[in-house]
């Protein structure tokens, strides 16, 4: 993989050899508005050649051209790493305060595979908690919790780079915005994420959206055309095996059309970290640890047990049971008297 | 007094997100004071004083408002100085995309919106590109594959910036990112501080007012589309 020096390199070689080395290396040109330069000239080479005016037209300084290409093969370099090796094995919450400073009594470690649940009633300090993680905070927000990384505090370079997220979020209220097939839309995220194989990858990931929703789709459905439960399907599909980020947030995924266990299972297998704000009994028994909150604070840590597990088949049975009356409904069938 | 702007396309979430950031310092007894420019007509002195802010706006009328935000920035960091704010943010009309008022060794943001579209990034010129901070807003809205996609882009176009999400309605990342404006270095007085960028040049017949179309009415810095 190619090292500071080497990038400085890359600028000399003619373009061919360059684009054989680095295949995206393109989109450097194409995103700041300039054309690819010839097979033969050397990156170097074409930034001299470039016309003032053109610049002047393009809002860009020759002087800092030079800079901006290894800037950006820097950035080709960490995202690739970053794929290559995932290497969280764990997550640390150390305990700060709640509102009235009274100090949360615990150190919460998570590691990946790991379902953890939040509960707790509107304003109790929810989202200040995904947000203390999501900026790794340390000790200066305003519950004093700090965040560590495999046992340590994170380097403050990560704390910003869009190559060390810690948290992917599917909400509810999402949106597609752009006019894309479903094939199209998660060749443009793995292209971003310079995967290796993007087709396959690709078509993996629309073969287990598709396992997930009730309701089939082809790679050439628009993404505006998925029904809410495709929509999610494929956002956990997509989430889980192109995010780097280690933690995937979930808020509500309740009666969302999609199977719920197995979108959880499907992000565990993938080794993520699943945090989920719920209060839908087959989800929250499905956490490994409730986390529960009260006055900005996290009052106790509960561990499901096996007894409270158990009950897990049967809400398992109500749900499907609410299920089959909800697809009669769609069928337009009389619902008979319930058993 | 330390000094930022905040620049970024109309409607992107400039004052929802800078409102967040005020928020939290204020928590943290910071002393915050804006100075909001625009073209025709703004709502956002209302916005700002709602929240307690202290703001003054600029209205550029017939002029490009960023020229004359160019005209008046030393009058605003004055005025701030005066007030006694430790930190005044100057919030731009955000117009064209080509200009910036973005000065060097004032701390420079850039709010940009997820809905505005993937290829919105490599549109948007020095206002982005020469930026030190860029605000993403409207996450809420998109699915996280877009999120990832949009500031994968703006990465492209401005590999050196620190790039933030921040909701503009429910203010997460608001507490960051004034964490972000606090780290500005302080302005004692910008005369014969530099612009990061030219301003676009402009002066033709209808810089002047010139209503009339056709070519016995174009004058000075003309310039034509190539057809060929
Ligand atoms: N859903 C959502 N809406 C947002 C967000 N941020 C801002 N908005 C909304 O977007 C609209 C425009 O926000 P403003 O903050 O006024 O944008 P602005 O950039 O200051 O606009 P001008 O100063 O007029 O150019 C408002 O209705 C905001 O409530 C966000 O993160 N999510
Ligand atoms: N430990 C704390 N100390 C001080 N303020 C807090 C603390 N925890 C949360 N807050 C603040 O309380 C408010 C409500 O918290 P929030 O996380 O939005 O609650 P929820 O998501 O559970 O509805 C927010 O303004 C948040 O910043
Ligand atoms: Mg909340
Ligand atoms: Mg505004």
């Amino acid at each position: 993989m190619p090292t500071d020096t080497e990038n400085r390199e890359l600028i000399s070689l003619p373009t061919a050899e360059l684009l054989r080395l680095a295949p995206f290396a393109g989109d450097f040109f194409s995103s700041i508005g300039l054309e690819l330069p010839a097979e033969e000239i050397s990156t170097a080479d074409y930034f001299a050649s470039l016309d003032a005016e053109l610049l002047e037209d393009l809002g860009l300084e020759r002087q800092t051209l030079a800079e901006r290409f290894t800037a950006f093969m820097e950035l080709l370099e960490n995202l690739k790493s970053g794929i290559d090796s995932a290497h969280i094995e764990s997550i640390t919450i150390r305990g700060g305060h709640d509102k009235s400073g009274r100090a949360e009594e615990f150190d919460l470690t998570v590691k990946p595979g790991e379902v953890i649940c939040i509960v707790g009633p509107t304003g109790s300090g929810k989202s200040r908690f995904l947000a203390d993680i999501e900026w790794m905070a340390q000790g200066d927000t305003p519950t004093g919790r700090n965040i560590l990384i495999n046992g340590a505090a994170p380097d403050p370079s990560q704390r910003f780079s869009i190559e060390h997220k810690l948290v992917a979020q599917l909400s509810q209220n999402m949106n597609f915005v752009m006019d894309l097939t479903v094939e199209e839309f998660i060749t443009m995220h793995a292209e971003s994420r310079m995967v290796d194989d993007i087709s396959s990858v690709t078509a993996a990931i629309i073969k287990l959206a598709n396992d997930l929703a009730g309701e089939k789709f082809t790679p050439q459905t628009p993404v505006t055309a998925l029904s809410g439960g495709q929509s999610r399907a494929l956002m956990i599909a997509d989430t889980s095996c192109l995010s780097t980020s280690p933690i995937v947030l979930i808020d509500e995924i309740e009666n969302a059309g999609i199977d719920r266990k197995r979108a959880v299972h499907t992000l565990v297998d993938k080794r993520k970290i699943v945090l989920m704000a719920t209060h839908d009994p087959i989800l929250a028994l499905m956490g490994d640890r409730r986390l529960v909150f009260k006055n900005g604070g996290i009052a106790t840590i509960i561990d499901t047990s096996q007894e409270e597990r158990a009950n897990l088949v049967r809400f398992e049975e109500m749900d499907a049971m609410l299920g089959a009356v909800r697809n009669a409904l769609r069928n337009g069938e009389l619902i008979g008297k319930l058993g | 007094m330390k000094l930022i702007t905040i620049a970024g396309p109309p409607s992107s979430g400039k004052t929802a997100v800078t409102i967040k950031a005020i928020a939290a310092l204020q928590r943290e007894g910071v002393h915050v004071g804006v100075v909001k420019f625009d073209s025709l007509s703004t709502q956002d002195q209302t916005v700002y004083e709602k929240q307690g802010v202290a703001v003054m706006s600029g209205l550029s009328g017939n002029l490009c408002p960023d020229h004359f935000f160019v005209s008046n920035v030393s009058d605003c960091l004055s005025w701030g100085a005066e007030k006694g704010f430790d930190l005044l943010v100057i919030e731009s009309a955000g117009l064209c995309n080509r200009c910036a008022p973005h000065i060097q060794g004032v701390l420079a943001v850039c709010v940009i919106d997820n809905l505005s579209g993937v290829d919105t990034p490599k549109k948007i010129g020095p206002m982005l590109k020469m930026s030190d901070v860029v605000v993403i807003t409207k996450g809420d809205i998109v699915s996280q594959a877009e999120r990832e996609v949009f500031s994968y882009r703006v990465r492209q176009v401005n590999a050196n910036a620190t790039i933030i999400n921040v909701n503009g309605l429910t203010g997460q990342g608001g507490h960051e990112l004034g964490k972000l404006l606090l780290n500005a270095p302080e302005t004692p007085d910008l005369e014969g501080r530099l612009l990061r960028f030219s301003m676009p040049a402009a002066l033709c017949s209808y810089c002047l007012g010139q209503r009339k179309i056709g070519s016995d009415f174009q004058m000075g810095n003309v310039k034509k589309m190539d057809f060929k």
